[in-house]
């Protein structure tokens, strides 16, 4: 069902939306953080946080409340919030709108959950590309320092606050959280291995705790609204997935871009009501849900979940595109919920190079550290190359199976598996066209991505 | 030569080593620092950097192979990046691209003959709504068309084919 709301929004649509004045005026900016410095422990707010079940908005969709309440006080480090606005996943492109036209919201939830988890310091770890969005949130920093919001002793209290913006350097790999970390400390941008987890060694080997900008940037409406209030507004309020987030949609749709919705609209309506239908009103050939780490989907697929006793039961055997995009009822779905950012391939569309161009992104983004990673994306992306070329052979498209699968689980951090299972979607859902190409019956001359006109 | 960050530039990497509690954290930003200056970063860049902020050479220069933005030769003045992932290539990134490659007269890798402008694509910018897009330096452009690719070029001084 498609509730809109615009908490987060209401800001993109005003005239210098990004400014303290309109988000004090026109968004209750800053009330939440005033009322927690006022009246609130750091035990409350990690509690009425928990209330509010926000999934993680990075992807992996961990409970926002869950992971502060990890954090414990260390007798001599101090502790830190890394924000990771390192958006670079394909196909995402929401947290780049609330830094360039709300970054207030990222700033004041970063000063809750600072005060939340007992650190001092923020770092909003930005990709370097996204030159306006650092631009903004360094104003927002400005503004916000001049009105005693962040500093000594942000609305009165006693508890200074910092939040610093940090610049990465073009690697898709930074956005994995302890690759961020390193970044971080001014290293390579290479996964660690966990454990430790960053709550208990994180940046500069200090308890921290990371959240994806989107996570943030919704703190402060959580407060305003109450953490079961947030929640409520969600369809999968029982399945612990609450509130509402922010969804893309994008590729082959009438109408790309942003919107603001609470959890429980379907990938139907995202497709063709918020993106006005597909292009040309061809027919859906398939959508990857939530970034392209997330196996795609065909119209044909259904959610599984046979079990009576299962809350996800009452979608069994509906297809994916009227199932509420959740994080349990995408999992359900054989694939994942991301980011929430959905792209759209219309019918005629070349699934063997759709699959060619990600791979070819793996190929480059992998870091390099762990060899099933490293050569397993290389080998992906040269063999499917080759199956476009008509060089390929029966043999080299069963490999490309193997090789996705010796990739999955044998890498230290999950770009492995964010190359292997959308590769495996793509072999297992389209295999008559790759065995087209390897038969000669398809050829890559006529073989589209775009849409003709 | 010896390469020196300008003063201003010197002074902002001061404010930089402030904000964290490590020299090392200020790498990167120290990086583009030297890169904003010189447009690349060679040896003597990162020596000044591996000196100013206490770091052996040999981890300045791993920082610098391992990240995309980091130039190691000198660019030309423009640097063109055009996204070439999926949700770019499904609104026409190959047709993007591929004017430009025709319109400055060079393939992604390569530097127009005057110096003006570098190609390159680019993996995904997160403006998969606004698709398609590339960055000139550090603006953004969005939901291209040809024309508008045109536009961009000519206003940055493109001749036709890149001839001089």
């Amino acid at each position: 069902m498609i509730h809109r709301c615009n908490h987060l929004t209401r800001a993109y649509s005003t005239e210098n939306g990004f400014s303290l004045d309109v988000y004090e005026k026109t968004c209750d900016g800053y009330k939440a953080a005033r009322k927690i410095f006022g009246s609130m422990s750091p035990a409350e707010v990690i509690e009425e946080a928990k209330k509010a079940n926000v999934r993680g908005r990075g992807g992996a969709g961990f409970p926002m409340g869950v992971k502060w309440s990890f954090m414990k006080p260390h007798p001599t480090k101090p502790a830190y919030l890394v924000v990771n606005a390192d958006e670079g996943e394909p196909g995402t492109h929401k947290d780049r709108t609330i830094m360039e036209r709300n970054p207030h919201s990222a700033i004041e939830g970063c000063i809750i959950a600072c005060y939340a988890i007992g650190a001092h310091t923020a770092y909003i770890y930005v990709r370097d590309e996204l030159h306006l969005s650092k631009a903004r949130l360094e104003g927002a920093i400005k503004e916000a320092r001049a009105k005693g919001y962040l500093g000594k002793t942000p609305f009165g209290k006693d508890y200074p606050v910092e939040v610093v913006v940090h610049t990465g350097a073009g690697a898709y790999i930074c956005g994995e959280e302890t690759s961020l970390l390193n970044s971080l400390e001014g290293k390579r941008g290479e996964p660690r291995l966990k454990p430790p987890f960053p709550a208990q060694a994180g940046a500069f080997g200090c308890p921290t705790t990371v959240n994806n900008l989107e996570t943030i940037a919704i703190v402060p409406t959580v407060f305003l609204m109450g953490g079961d209030a947030f929640s409520q507004q969600s369809e999968l309020h029982s399945l612990k997935d609450g509130g509402c987030r922010l969804f893309g949609i994008n590729g082959h749709v009438k109408t790309p871009g942003v919107v603001e919705l609470a959890v429980g609209v379907t990938l139907r309506e995202l497709i063709y009501d918020i993106g006005g239908g597909i292009l040309g009103d061809r027919d859906l050939l398939a959508v990857i849900p939530g970034g392209s780490s997330t196996p795609v989907l065909r119209p044909e697929d259904t959610l599984s979940a046979p079990d009576e006793k299962s809350p996800l039961h009452k979608w069994h055997g509906k297809s994916v595109l009227d199932v509420p995009l959740g994080v349990d009822t995408m999992r359900a779905s054989g694939t994942m919920l991301g980011t929430c950012c959905a792209t759209v391939m219309a019918e005629g569309t070349c699934p063997v190079m759709a699959m060619q161009n990600l791979m070819s992104f793996y190929h480059h983004e992998s870091c390099g550290q762990c060899t099933p990673c490293r050569e397993g994306s290389a080998w992906l992306d040269r063999v499917v190359e080759k199956i476009l070329d008509g060089k390929g052979s029966m043999e080299e498209l069963d490999q490309l199976h193997d090789i996705a699968n010796g990739i999955m689980g044998n890498t230290i951090c999950a770009f492995g598996e964010g190359t292997a299972m959308p590769a495996l979607g793509f072999l297992r859902k389209f295999r008559k066209d790759f065995e087209a190409y390897v038969r000669g019956e398809r050829k890559r001359e006529s073989a589209r991505l775009a849409l003709e006109g | 030569m010896t390469f020196a960050l300008n003063p201003d530039r010197e002074r902002e990497l001061e404010a930089l080593l402030l904000k964290y509690p490590t020299k090392m954290a200020a790498c990167i930003p120290a990086l583009h620092l030297c890169q904003d200056q010189n447009g690349y970063i060679d040896e003597e860049a990162m020596l000044y950097v591996a000196g100013r902020l206490e770091l052996p050479p040999a981890h300045v220069k791993g920082v610098v192979t391992f990240y995309t933005l980091f130039n190691q030769r000198p660019v030309g003045k423009h640097q063109v990046w055009v996204c070439k992932t999926l949700p770019c290539a499904l609104r026409g990134a190959g047709g993007i691209l591929a004017h430009c490659e025709k319109r400055l007269g060079i393939h992604p890798g390569e530097t127009t003959l005057d110096g003006k402008f570098t190609l390159r694509t680019a993996e995904c910018l997160a403006s998969c709504g606004t698709a398609p897009m590339m960055q000139v330096d550090k603006t953004y452009y969005e939901g291209l068309t040809l024309e508008k690719v045109d536009e961009i070029l000519a206003s940055l001084g493109a001749s036709v084919n890149g001839a001089p």
